[in-house]
């Protein structure tokens, strides 16, 4: 039985940059030491809208980068894209105020112990924890390639000093303003075969982690998958999160994405019963 | 008047606790996330997330919408099933010397007489919340306490099996014409105390969709929204009962909060959603109700109980 990842803490985290990149917001907070214990695939669950908000859940973000200086010590940055009310109000935050964070939560992407040939699969913002998780994967030898994808080029985000750590970069777009015409899918069998690709990581909407599944398992590739489900508290005790899953035994249970998740192999998530009546699970 | 020297003890029936803020049933899942925050036994208890006899996967998602002030939930009691929560949960929550409420869910009247049997041979547990209101099964027939003669039924079955040693406590609902009348009838089929109160039944409509959000198309309000329904609940039931005990919740996340359901006739509070936006509510809620006890010139918390009921 999975549990809250046991490095979590509550605490006051000072935002020290917020900067608009294209479609999205880059902000950086100052966390302290805990920034050691957050890895590519962790989130962060962030309280919204100051003392008397009338949003009263946490919102979560995954982590895209962690560092450590001198000045603001441990950091972690975030890519916020500012759709719903909590969102905006956090892209709306001046530099310098202090807001209460819980991190690091959920599991992180499993890392190969030997280098390995991996490919990386970003929908939309959900490519900026792919860029931290290439740089680990790149410290251990393995070879890193990149698919992004969104509809129009403005929500991709590959930022310039994240491609270091990339071997090669393909990008699609639904409307070919950006890269090729086409979805992340488009290629992909062709470019596991061609690259010998022996693990995918993705992170992005629910269809892509769906398709990019399906050619996976056709082609017996391990393929970590970090969901995107809609959470009230982030630490496990909302049950709202859940996701239908096959476990070893073939039995199917709704796991939470923030405890049992969110990286989830994406073979054991049964994407066509999730947001089907549980009646019908095997 | 220091706010460490009031006594913030509290009863329910004959359970004994010693500080009166307690988690929700179905805010604290069975306690071990929260417990990565504070200590569990420095809280009054853990009420456990209501458990039914068989393992339940629950309601399909989206199960979850904020709304001002509150969320909307559709959990439909996913769960373990009794059997093992009784092996794992508990042993576990009475490790860490946390007092343990147990909430318990049925189908049927006797599904609650079986569920109670199992409870009354597992030692260390201090009281029953028999959760008569959830909002979210299947048919809404199926929520027993909309109706005074099967809310009857329900806790009639478990007082055959209980026999007064730990307490039952009656969750209701507050979506009935008169909570007075529900309450009366589960006292006199042997409720030691009342649970006050459930979530209340509500919908929101996706607009892209252009129709109900909750996978369960209907879910429970909860969060501060709440909270003078559970109030006015509270303070009603406190008149026309006044001796019987009542665990009051629906909407508290802070001390003055709470402090206003124990004015109203709770003698504890259960704290539910501000979990969700806040690990450490329960446990900071509970040091802002003793400060705020102190400043009011209360030296017990069982002086506050019922206050605003004074003539």
């Amino acid at each position: 039985m999975s549990t809250i990842n046991k490095a979590a803490l509550q605490r006051q985290a000072t935002l020290i940059a917020n900067k608009r990149i294209g479609a999205y917001h880059q902000i950086i907070f100052s966390v302290g030491d805990v920034v050691r214990h957050c890895k590519p695939g962790n989130f962060i669950a962030i309280a919204v809208g100051g003392d008397s908000s009338k949003m009263i859940l946490r919102r979560a973000f995954a982590i895209s980068r962690t560092s450590e200086n001198a000045q603001f010590g441990g950091t972690v940055e975030l890519i916020v894209a500012p759709h719903g009310s909590g969102s905006k109000w956090l892209c709306a935050q001046q530099e310098g105020t202090e807001i209460d964070v819980v991190v690091p939560l959920g599991k992180a992407f499993g890392i190969p112990t030997e280098p390995a040939n991996a490919l990386l699969i970003g929908g939309g913002y959900g490519s900026a924890p792919l860029f931290g998780l290439a740089d680990v994967l790149k410290s251990r030898g393995c070879r890193v390639d990149m698919v992004l994808g969104a509809s129009v080029g403005s929500k991709i985000y590959a930022p310039m000093e994240g491609k270091r750590s990339v071997n090669s970069l393909k990008i699609f777009t639904e409307d070919g303003s950006m890269g090729e015409t086409g979805r992340v899918t488009s290629q992909l069998k062709e470019i596991i075969t061609e690259r010998e690709v022996e693990i995918i990581y993705s992170c992005g909407p629910m269809a892509m982690l769906q398709a990019v599944t399906e050619i996976a398992s056709s082609l017996g590739v391990i393929h970590q998958a970090s969901v995107e489900e809609a959470m009230a508290c982030g630490i496990g005790i909302c049950m709202t999160c859940v996701l239908p899953i096959r476990g070893e035994d073939g039995t199917v249970s709704m796991k939470r994405s923030c405890i049992d998740g969110p990286v989830m192999d994406g073979a054991t998530v049964c994407w066509d019963l999730v947001g089907k009546s549980t009646e019908n699970f095997s | 008047m220091s706010a460490h020297s009031v006594d913030i003890s509290t009863t329910l029936g004959n359970a004994w606790f010693p500080a009166p803020i307690f988690t929700a049933s179905g805010c604290a899942s069975s306690g071990k996330e929260l417990a990565q925050f504070f200590p569990l036994k420095d809280i009054g208890a853990v009420v456990t997330k209501s458990v039914m006899n068989k393992p339940r996967h629950g309601r399909p998602t989206p199960r979850m919408a904020e709304t001002p002030s509150g969320m909307l939930n559709s959990i439909g009691l996913q769960g373990p099933g009794i059997d093992a929560f009784l092996a794992n949960d508990v042993p576990w929550l009475l490790a860490q010397n946390a007092r343990v409420i147990v909430s318990i869910a049925g189908e049927t009247a006797d599904e609650y007489g079986v569920l109670a049997r199992k409870l009354r041979s597992t030692p260390g547990i201090s009281a029953i919340e028999v959760n008569i209101s959830c909002p979210n099964v299947e048919n809404r027939g199926l929520v027993f306490a909309t109706d005074r003669d099967t809310s009857c039924r329900v806790i009639d079955s478990v007082r055959k099996v209980i026999g007064g040693e730990i307490p039952i406590l009656a969750k209701l609902t507050p979506d009935v014409t008169n909570i007075v009348d529900v309450a009366k009838g589960v006292i006199d089929s042997g409720a030691d105390g009342l649970a006050l109160i459930n979530t209340v039944l509500g919908m929101v409509i996706n607009i892209d969709t252009m129709r109900p959000h909750l996978g369960g198309k209907t879910g429970g309000l909860s969060g501060p929204a709440i909270r003078p329904i559970a109030v006015r609940a509270i303070y009603q039931v406190r008149e026309a009962l006044p001796t019987v005990p009542i665990l009051g919740m629906g909407g508290v996340s802070s001390g003055r909060d709470a402090l206003e359901l124990i004015l109203a006739g709770a003698s504890g509070v259960s704290v539910g959603t501000a979990s969700f936006g806040n690990p450490t509510a329960v446990i900071s809620i509970q040091n802002e109700l003793r400060e705020l006890l102190a400043q009011r010139g209360f030296t017990s918390l069982k002086q506050a109980i019922g206050y605003a009921h004074r003539v």
